[in-house]
């Protein structure tokens, strides 16, 4: 299992990079995630997307659809896209501790 | 796995792929291999799949280029210590040009870069169209991206998203096009950018642009939006070109007229005749007499929808959605129908629900409601066989 380390705290990871275990996420571990995502700050607009992922996934177990998380938080896709450049998925999840997204490719 | 002495990998059962009479991704491999270890590596890897039945790439993978949530299918080797080549060996959808021309310029560059970033292996192309670029490692997708598109190609659809519009070649080499199929593919992939390049739908919806009915590009049993050529007036016919097939030995009966599906030809000896009201736009007549015949002067196309093949359930072939729009009102038309149908999709579709499907659950009916088109007998397969649709006569009595 590959080892994400940042400034000397070791996390394991997917090999896309994905938290694999989500009990220790925290807002810290979010911070240190944001740097393999080309994100230097964690704005407000950031912690909106990540809670709202966050939370929707602890209530149901599963990451929200695309539309319902633009329609929650308010954000247009694009928008979504300027915040977390790697997209809802890839980044957004990544950084709110989530496993790895299944979809269809 | 052991090795042949002669140095290359052992593949006993790929071997035995190269022997029909058909060309073999086996040998194009193996050339490959020449000069890529990756290639050897993937040789390695499916001749183990072979032996042990069982495929070696683990499902599923979530990488991609900044900016963009698609045109990247990320794979893995469940083997990497055996096979450290194809760790990682992820696939770039590549954004084809509408018809598939290309200058050997454009092909070499692709070529070029791909051989510097990733295996070299291509597949042109894969069934969405797209130029496939297989096996590149994770820290290599922002650069071939960038270096894409410095040489101006973009990457194509993948996921739950718009899938880069695909067409027939249409009017660039064939005379039957019934409306410039590489214009529309062109501006309904410039149209749908952002859906193409950031997932937003509950699954993949595919356009697919097709010149005529022959529907050389099979839209109507691929593409959730199906746009195929059409004519609304009659069979064009030369007929000293009909009289000229007849001399050369064409059985003009039993060749054109005993094959027309609704029988709607006749065949005196010197005249072919055509009961246009009657003619279905099979397109068989003009394929077999292509001198001879030709669709008619009144040209644009038939909208349908809601094609798929079989992942999630079964196959699904189109439905008539629109009998008939003319060539220069495509554009604005599809426009306009494809926000309706997005949005009555996003509202109910479930997700990884095909819009073909989420047809099928709610029905027909309720779905032309829901876009706000009226019911025509054009959408039905064959309105006067069919007992429980009645036509009434313009005065009110039953037909």
């Amino acid at each position: 299992m590959p080892v994400f380390e940042c400034e000397g705290r070791m996390y394991e990871v997917d090999e896309d990079g994905f938290l694999q275990e989500p009990e220790r996420w925290s807002q810290d571990v979010a911070k240190d995630f944001a740097q393999t995502e080309a994100i230097a700050d964690l704005t407000d607009g950031h912690w909106k997307v990540i809670n709202y992922i966050r939370n929707y996934y602890l209530q149901f177990g599963i990451a929200p659809m695309v539309r319902k998380l633009c329609k929650e938080t308010g954000y247009k896709l694009n928008e979504i896209y300027q915040l977390f450049p790697s997209g809802p998925a890839k980044g957004a999840c990544k950084l709110a501790g989530l496993p790895k997204p299944t979809g269809c490719v | 796995m052991d090795d042949a002495s002669n140095g290359k990998p052992k593949t006993e059962l790929l071997d035995q792929l190269e022997e029909g009479p058909w060309p073999s991704f086996v040998k194009e491999i193996k050339a490959a291999s020449q000069g890529s270890e990756k290639a050897t590596d993937l040789l390695r890897q499916l001749e183990r799949s072979y032996e042990e039945r069982k495929g070696h790439w683990k499902h599923g993978g979530m990488v991609g280029v900044l900016g963009y949530g698609g045109g990247v299918i990320g794979r893995y080797s469940d083997l990497p210590e055996e096979f450290p080549q194809v760790a990682h060996f992820h696939t770039m959808r590549v954004n084809h040009p509408a018809g598939w021309f290309y200058t050997s310029d454009a092909l070499r560059t692709i070529c070029d870069i791909w051989e510097r970033h990733g295996s070299g292996m291509t597949n042109m192309h894969g069934s969405t169209g797209d130029i496939i670029l297989l096996g590149t490692t994770t820290d290599q997708l922002e650069p071939t991206f960038q270096e894409l598109a410095q040489n101006g190609f973009d990457l194509g659809g993948s996921g739950s998203a718009v899938r880069t519009p695909n067409c027939c070649v249409g009017m660039a080499r064939c005379e039957w096009a019934c409306f410039d199929t590489m214009k529309l593919c062109y501006d309904v992939t410039q149209a749908y950018q952002d859906e193409l390049h950031r997932p937003a739908f509950a699954y993949k919806f595919k356009f697919k642009f097709a010149g005529c009915p022959n529907d050389c590009v099979a839209s109507i049993a691929r593409a959730d939006l199906s746009v195929i050529g059409t004519w609304k007036d009659d069979i064009q016919v030369d007929d000293a070109e009909v009289a000229n097939y007849a001399a050369a030995g064409v059985d003009i009966q039993k060749e054109v007229c005993d094959l027309c599906p609704t029988k709607t030809m006749g065949w005196d000896g010197k005249k072919l005749s055509i009961d246009n009201r009657e003619c279905v736009h099979c397109m068989h007549c003009i394929n077999v007499l292509p001198k001879a015949l030709r669709p008619g002067k009144e040209r644009g196309a038939v909208v349908l929808i809601g094609a798929k093949a079989p992942i999630m359930q079964g196959a699904l072939l189109s439905s008539v959605l629109i009998p008939f729009v003319p060539a220069e009102e495509l554009l604005d038309t599809l426009k306009e129908l494809v926000k309706r149908i997005w949005d009555f999709w996003d509202e109910y579709g479930t997700n990884r629900e095909r819009v073909g499907e989420l047809i099928q659950r709610v029905g027909m009916p309720a779905f032309l409601d829901g876009i706000g088109l009226e019911p025509v007998p054009e959408m039905v397969a064959a309105p006067r066989d069919n007992p429980y649709i009645f036509f009434e006569t313009k005065n009110g009595g039953a037909k």
